[in-house]
């Protein structure tokens, strides 16, 4: 079977490997940037709310499942573990580690994505995603409503890229299975992987913005 | 190497002659063409409705459209002419063709990503087109909550998806041009030995990358809230309509800065060459353009004076605004000291330079006005601020742009444009801009209102001279499509460097071959050589 | 050519003692947020989520192993996000 690593192109605008790595990576790294300041837009936003309406956001909190939530916290930090395995792997040349690993990953990304459509299966059937259905006893209603508007979006947002991370792990695994990626080219897995772990860091703020305000009670 | 022979037999123009060749070109010039084409056609549209406007604004009654198409006109002019024309001129045009050339690469770093870039933009394009042909939208371009969430009755969610998938081309096309400024400079290429081209492009992909996302997101929250009950804005759940003006200026003022840093790097090429002299304090104009990509993040409150933001938060902004406006200013005095004793050849390109350089400073000075907040509160949305952005966007930007193709032409096309008939038309769209434009300060210091449709009588003759202005503003910018178009095939063949200018664009033949330089070039000195006076007189 | 990215191979036991480091805090986050710190509590959440940021970038990202040109973009976007924040926030809080 021809090795296909040593055949990998260079692309024609690049001098050597090393420079389409560099490029690549540091293109990744810059279109993360991007994604921090897309991200921000809701992070300031529920900055701003979150100041204005201390109690309403309490109140809205108490319909969170930290437990449901923890648990999705937890296996994407489990699914970074593994995304950055599998990128060593990858790295070391060892093609099924890789490959298991890339899986593995998107396995727990799956679980991710059940486990929120649990949530918002709840949340729609108790009547709290804003507007005309919106159903939220005692007068901090409107400002629940605004909380359940940012969790929303944010969330939804999160998940969006999420299923983008499982499309490029798909890719990956595909490739990985094929023989494409050796120790001399591996970076198109490291740079999924940089992608991935920023959809985790995403969640890991999220965490705490959205379930974890008023658990004490 | 540098020589004044015919066209290389296969050139980037020839090399594949199928339309499929060039819309799946991933060839930066190619691209840069098919960006030239669509924004003119949007040039156009947004021309279109700049007529329909000041034709109603010749007389005080609104009696040509209704109020209601009024408001569209000037929504659709802004969103056309912003982000469908200026944002992506210079960038996307000469931006995408010079840069590999400038730094004698083969492409950008992301052939690929270029072109998908492109058909981003022609994706978020179609959306627009197809709002305005279901009746345009009202908000203004910058589609306020919640008037844009909750009250307009207009196509405001399409519209949004439209701006939203355009924002993408933008940040897709800094990101490619930031990495190949990184990684793809030539042997020698050192930071400081770069044109000021590409470091005034540089500085102007940090914005896209940085600035636009937060539009992205806006327009998102904004078509949510228009599709369903999500309600960041929403008023009557306690949203904060202000919250979404700090979150569209944030992007909105560093955009100015988008549109006005690339034309500034053209004006710095075209002093240079027609000056035939190092530009004065390269290092401060380099300097300056990445203070004004910076800086410029830090002053979008300006636009917010009277929206009941904190007059606190307005001091800072107001003083903020009065210290982006130096590193401007060095750039102006720094191509002034260029051209003081100076071998000045005047050619079109120089002249296009000259009048960027006077209009851009009265609409800076005037910016200065408006960023005293006192002022500001009685000249906000009145025709001084439309004065105020119109000298910069057009005066400035689209005068570097014209200036930049004029000077960039033989190299895009190996043909010369007929001087005489360029200079005629400088001169029409110098004396037309400033007879439409010019006019609105007066019209705005005496109280007239921005997007009105009708006036008190008292405003009448300023109109009509800045819609006779606008007549005659229209003549220039078809002149030159007129000749341009001609000269394709009736031009003056040019010759790799007609101008005699420094830079390795200059070093190829006119047009390039695809893959620009056939073995990388090195470089050894800092731009712009030109021999100095005594070393001519020695000659 | 000195890459930005060096081909280090990151030695198992660090992944893992990461990954323990994280699921410490992710434990210690929802642990704090059952005690009642009032204005604290925001304080220490966002901190915790900081510091497992700060592992994520470094180790699983690997910007310990890779140039100051990769740590400058990587920190760049947080400094944007920083002013996009200080100053909206400069109107809100001084109304």
């Amino acid at each position: 079977m021809p090795d296909h690593a040593m055949t990998a192109a260079v692309a024609h605008q690049f001098d050597d490997r090393d420079q389409q790595k560099e490029a690549g990576t540091l293109g990744m790294w810059l279109f993360l940037g991007t994604e921090i300041l897309f991200f921000g837009g809701l992070f300031i936003a529920y900055c701003v709310y979150r100041i204005k309406f201390p109690a309403g956001f309490a109140a809205a909190n108490e319909m969170m499942d930290v437990t449901l939530g923890g648990l999705n916290t937890g296996v994407l930090l489990l699914s970074s573990l593994t995304m950055a395995l599998a990128v060593r792997s990858a790295q070391l040349g060892k093609r099924v580690s890789s490959f298991t690993l890339i899986l593995v990953t998107m396995l727990f990304g799956l679980a991710f994505l059940g486990v929120k459509g649990i949530e918002y299966y709840h949340k729609f059937a108790e009547g709290l995603f804003p507007g005309e259905g919106f159903r939220f006893e005692g007068s901090l209603s409107r400002q629940a409503e605004v909380f359940f508007s940012l969790y929303f979006m944010m969330t939804g947002l999160h998940a969006l890229h999420m299923i983008v991370g499982i499309g490029i792990m798909i890719v990956m695994a595909v490739m990985t299975w094929r023989g494409r990626f050796s120790p001399q080219y591996y970076s198109p897995v490291e740079i999924a992987g940089l992608y991935w772990h920023f959809v985790d860091i995403i969640w890991i703020f999220l965490f705490p913005l959205l379930y974890l305000i008023h658990v004490h009670t | 190497m540098n020589t004044d022979a015919a066209a290389a037999d296969v050139n980037y123009l020839n090399n594949g002659r199928t339309i499929r060749s060039w819309l799946l070109t991933t060839d930066h010039k190619r691209i840069a063409l098919l960006y030239l084409g669509s924004i003119i056609l949007f040039f156009f549209v947004g021309g279109f409705f700049a007529l329909m406007m000041r034709l109603e604004l010749l007389s005080p009654d609104g009696d040509l459209v209704q109020a209601d198409t009024y408001n569209k006109l000037f929504t659709m002019h802004g969103i056309v002419m912003i982000f469908f024309f200026l944002i992506p001129s210079i960038p996307a045009v000469l931006g995408n063709f010079l840069i590999p050339m400038m730094i004698g690469a083969r492409d950008l770093a992301f052939p690929k990503l270029n072109l998908l870039s492109w058909y981003v933009f022609i994706l978020g394009g179609s959306i627009s087109i197809y709002v305005l042909a279901a009746g345009g939208l009202d908000t203004g371009w910058t589609f306020y909550a919640p008037f844009s969430t909750t009250y307009s009755t207009t196509k405001v969610a399409p519209a949004m998806l439209g701006i939203f998938i355009t924002g993408f081309s933008s940040i897709l096309t800094g990101l490619n041009f930031m990495i190949t400024v990184h990684k793809m400079r030539a042997p020698g290429l050192t930071w400081f030995r770069l044109p000021l081209f590409v470091w005034s492009i540089y500085a102007t992909s940090l914005v896209m990358v940085l600035g636009t996302p937060v539009l992205a997101i806006t327009t998102l929250m904004v078509f949510f809230e228009r599709m369903t009950g999500i309600g960041i804005f929403n008023p009557a759940i306690g949203g904060d309509p202000l919250l979404f003006q700090h979150l569209f200026w944030f992007y909105s003022h560093p955009a100015v800065y988008i549109m006005v840093l690339p034309s500034m790097g053209v004006v710095s090429e075209l002093v240079a060459t027609f000056a035939r002299k190092q530009i004065f304090g390269y290092r401060f104009v380099a300097a300056a353009s990445m203070a004004i990509a910076v800086y410029g993040f830090l002053v979008w409150g300006h636009h917010m004076f009277v929206s009941g933001q904190s007059v606190y938060a307005g001091m800072i902004f107001s003083i903020l605004s009065y210290l982006v406006a130096i590193p401007s200013a060095v750039k102006v005095f720094n191509w002034t000291a260029t051209l003081y004793k100076g071998r000045i050849w005047l050619q079109t390109p120089l002249l296009y330079a000259f009048g960027f350089i006077g209009l851009f400073t009265i609409g800076g000075l005037t910016g200065l006005f408006l960023a005293a907040m006192a002022v500001d509160v009685h000249l906000t949305d009145t025709y001084f601020v439309v004065a105020h952005f119109h000298y910069i966007m057009v005066g400035g930007a689209v005068m570097g742009f014209l200036g930049g193709l004029h000077y960039w032409w033989p190299k895009i096309t190996g043909r010369m444009y007929p001087e005489g008939w360029a200079r005629f038309s400088v001169l029409v769209l110098f004396v037309g801009f400033n007879l439409t434009f010019f006019p609105q300060f007066l019209l705005g210091y005496l109280g007239m209102p921005r997007r009105y449709y009708h006036y008190p009588p008292e405003f009448q003759v300023l109109n009509v001279l800045s819609t006779a202005g606008a007549s005659i503003l229209g003549i220039g910018y078809l002149l030159p499509m007129i000749y341009f178009a001609w000269s394709l095939k009736k031009g003056k063949l040019a010759g790799a460097n007609p101008w005699g200018a420094s830079g390795l664009e200059w070093q190829t033949p006119s047009p390039p071959p695809t893959e620009n330089f056939p073995v990388t070039p090195a470089v050894v000195e800092e731009p712009y050589q030109y021999p100095s006076e005594e070393e001519v007189a020695r000659a | 050519m000195q890459g930005l990215t060096s081909d280090h191979v990151v030695p198992l036991r660090v992944y893992f003692l990461v990954a323990i480091a994280l699921f410490v805090l992710l434990a210690l986050t929802i642990a704090v947020a059952h005690i009642d710190l009032g204005p604290f509590n925001i304080a220490a959440a966002l901190a915790i989520a900081v510091v497992k940021m700060v592992l994520v970038v470094l180790f699983f990202m690997h910007v310990k192993y890779s140039s100051k040109l990769v740590a400058l973009f990587a920190a760049g976007g947080v400094f944007w996000l920083a002013i996009l924040f200080m100053f909206t926030l400069s109107d809100f809080l001084t109304r």
